[in-house]
């Protein structure tokens, strides 16, 4: 199946405090994009993989509001953050297998309103119902329970690995960096020192705000299709050359550690064997990065360096412009949008077509992309080829 | 002259038991810490996976259907903690900023609570803790964690 698939179309919305918008029109809009990147119509769609997320419109009647006609594959995929690398790989085992033809993946949100608050967004009320278990957590004061779990799952790295809060503070820096060369940012214009990042308030401590990605309304489309009918169109084919998944389980058992241990590792190993490709043969790095903490984890569990010197690794600043190691070179989820795992997917695209402009990595034949779901529960790691391919 | 009543505190939320939670909001009225325990392997474990899941239907370990509630020890150390500085509800809005905590209980569970009589600073992970009830209601307590001796 490798490099038989390619993603020959990309969509990328207006990102941020775009208000006044249904998630329908924003998806609809993304594919739109998409669709004329690649030099498609509508009717050539035969699949629509839809990212599961808050929204209800999130979900297969998506395909009526878009008018989308005898498709041959359709789903609303939800591995939370790790969702984009489960449906691309979905979808290019349907193209292989002679399933489907052009697929189109689609994430979409419009978690703020004007006026609301983007923490109420992610507060978590209305995860499971407020009574039983699931009402105790209230009583503890446990709101927006990604930021705490992160937080937790932060110190406990910086406890048994003495990671600070300069090395983190070093991965907000360096993607800040990066997002200045992007328009699409919606931190844009706004760039940020280490003294910034230190001196931004405590959300839940050990995070300060700068270690935490923004919230935005907006939508990104990729369309897949296969490797031979890419090559015809628009756009240079960015392969699909490996996959992998991972989800290491319970986070409540004393015998597992996977706050510190996560499926990063396992399913790097297994997209990296498909692709027949080593770590070290990486050109650019596109990391799920809810969270500084995440980058920093994530780096660590592919094997960038041993468990533990995950803050040492990016402490001299080569994940951002002008390092050895180029990651989230759009910005990230910290300083550009956040899409979820399409936010790492589309900066991947991107780079690997060489369509970067100014942020553009000049080598850039390999692209690895992570996702990451729940509190580093789930993992998927895809493997783009561009260049060549 | 009635004087207007110019401040209110709200209320802290308080759990609301429903029938799979009852026996564990019961004992913990009661001051016992019940978990959920295998009787064909004697495994301990969380009664629910996590957040907004029902009770666990089945061992973690050896998948037997055959579970019971059962008292825990108590005691336990601390894995990891935070510190809310965001207020969410306006309830917290005197003890910002609070700590949530996760308890490695002594029977290999985890569990996310908060830990009392102890002040932010003075927390430290690995520290032994023991379970203390703070009652919230007639109806309801809930375990919370105190520092202890060695």
């Amino acid at each position: 199946m490798k490099g038989r698939t390619a993603i020959a179309g990309l969509g990328i919305t207006e990102m941020g405090k775009v208000y006044g918008r249904t998630v329908t029109d924003f998806a609809a809009e993304a594919i739109a994009l998409a669709l004329d990147d690649a030099g498609l119509e509508k009717s050539d769609l035969d699949g629509l993989l839809i990212n599961a997320n808050h929204s209800p419109e999130m979900a297969p009647m998506l395909q009526m509001s878009l008018g989308l006609e005898d498709l041959a594959l359709i789903s609303a995929m939800s591995a939370y953050g790790s969702s984009a690398g489960t449906m691309l790989q979905y979808a290019a085992q349907a193209i292989t297998t002679g399933q489907a033809s052009a697929v189109a993946c689609v994430y979409a949100d419009a978690p703020l309103s004007e006026g609301g608050s983007a923490s109420y967004a992610y507060s978590g009320r209305g995860i499971g119902s407020d009574t039983g278990f699931a009402s105790l957590r209230f009583a503890y004061g446990d709101y927006g329970p990604a930021n705490t779990s992160y937080a937790l799952a932060c110190r406990r790295h910086m406890h048994l690995y003495g990671t600070t809060h300069d090395q983190l503070g070093t991965i907000a820096v360096g993607q800040r960096e990066w997002a200045q060369m992007n328009p699409k940012a919606q931190m844009h214009g706004k760039p940020m020192t280490l003294a910034d990042y230190h001196d931004s308030r405590w959300v839940v401590e050990p995070l300060h705000l700068f270690d935490c990605c923004l919230v935005s309304n907006g939508a990104v489309a990729v369309i897949v299709t296969s490797a031979e009918r890419a090559r015809e169109l628009t756009q240079p084919p960015v392969y699909l050359l490996g996959f992998g998944q991972a989800a290491p389980g319970d986070n409540q058992r004393a015998e597992r550690e996977p706050a510190v241990h996560t499926g990063a590792k396992r399913s790097g190993e297994l997209a990296l064997r498909m692709a027949g490709v080593a770590l070290e043969d990486i050109d650019v790095l596109e990391l799920y990065d809810c969270y500084t903490y995440t980058v920093l984890v994530t780096l660590e569990d592919y094997g960038f360096c041993a468990k533990g010197e995950g803050g040492a690794f990016v402490e001299d600043g080569k994940l951002g412009p002008g390092g050895s190691l180029p990651t989230n070179t759009g910005g990230g989820q910290l300083s550009s949008f956040y899409m979820w795992g399409f936010t790492p997917l589309s900066e991947g695209v991107i780079q690997a077509r060489g369509q970067g402009g100014e942020r553009q990595v000049p080598k850039h034949d390999l692209v690895l992309v992570s996702g990451n779901g729940g509190t580093l529960n789930w993992h998927s790691t895809t493997i783009l080829g561009g260049g060549t391919g | 002259m009635k004087m207007p009543l110019v401040t209110e505190t709200p209320a802290k939320p308080v759990p609301i038991p429903d029938e799979e939670s009852r026996p564990f909001f019961d004992g913990a009225r009661q001051g016992v810490l019940l978990l959920r325990r295998c009787r064909a392997c004697d495994v301990f474990m969380s009664p629910t996976g996590g957040i907004g899941t029902p009770l666990r239907p089945r061992c973690v370990s050896c998948f037997s259907a055959d579970l019971e509630w059962a008292p825990a020890g108590g005691k336990g150390t601390l894995y990891s903690f935070a510190l809310m500085h965001q207020l969410y509800d306006p309830a917290f809005a005197d003890e910002l900023p609070y700590n949530i905590a996760v308890v490695q209980l002594d029977e290999g569970v985890r569990m996310t609570t908060n830990v009392v009589a102890c002040a932010n600073e003075d927390l430290w992970i690995g520290m032994p803790l023991v379970v203390t009830f703070e009652r919230l209601s007639e109806e309801i307590a809930i375990p919370r964690f105190r520092p202890r001796c060695r």
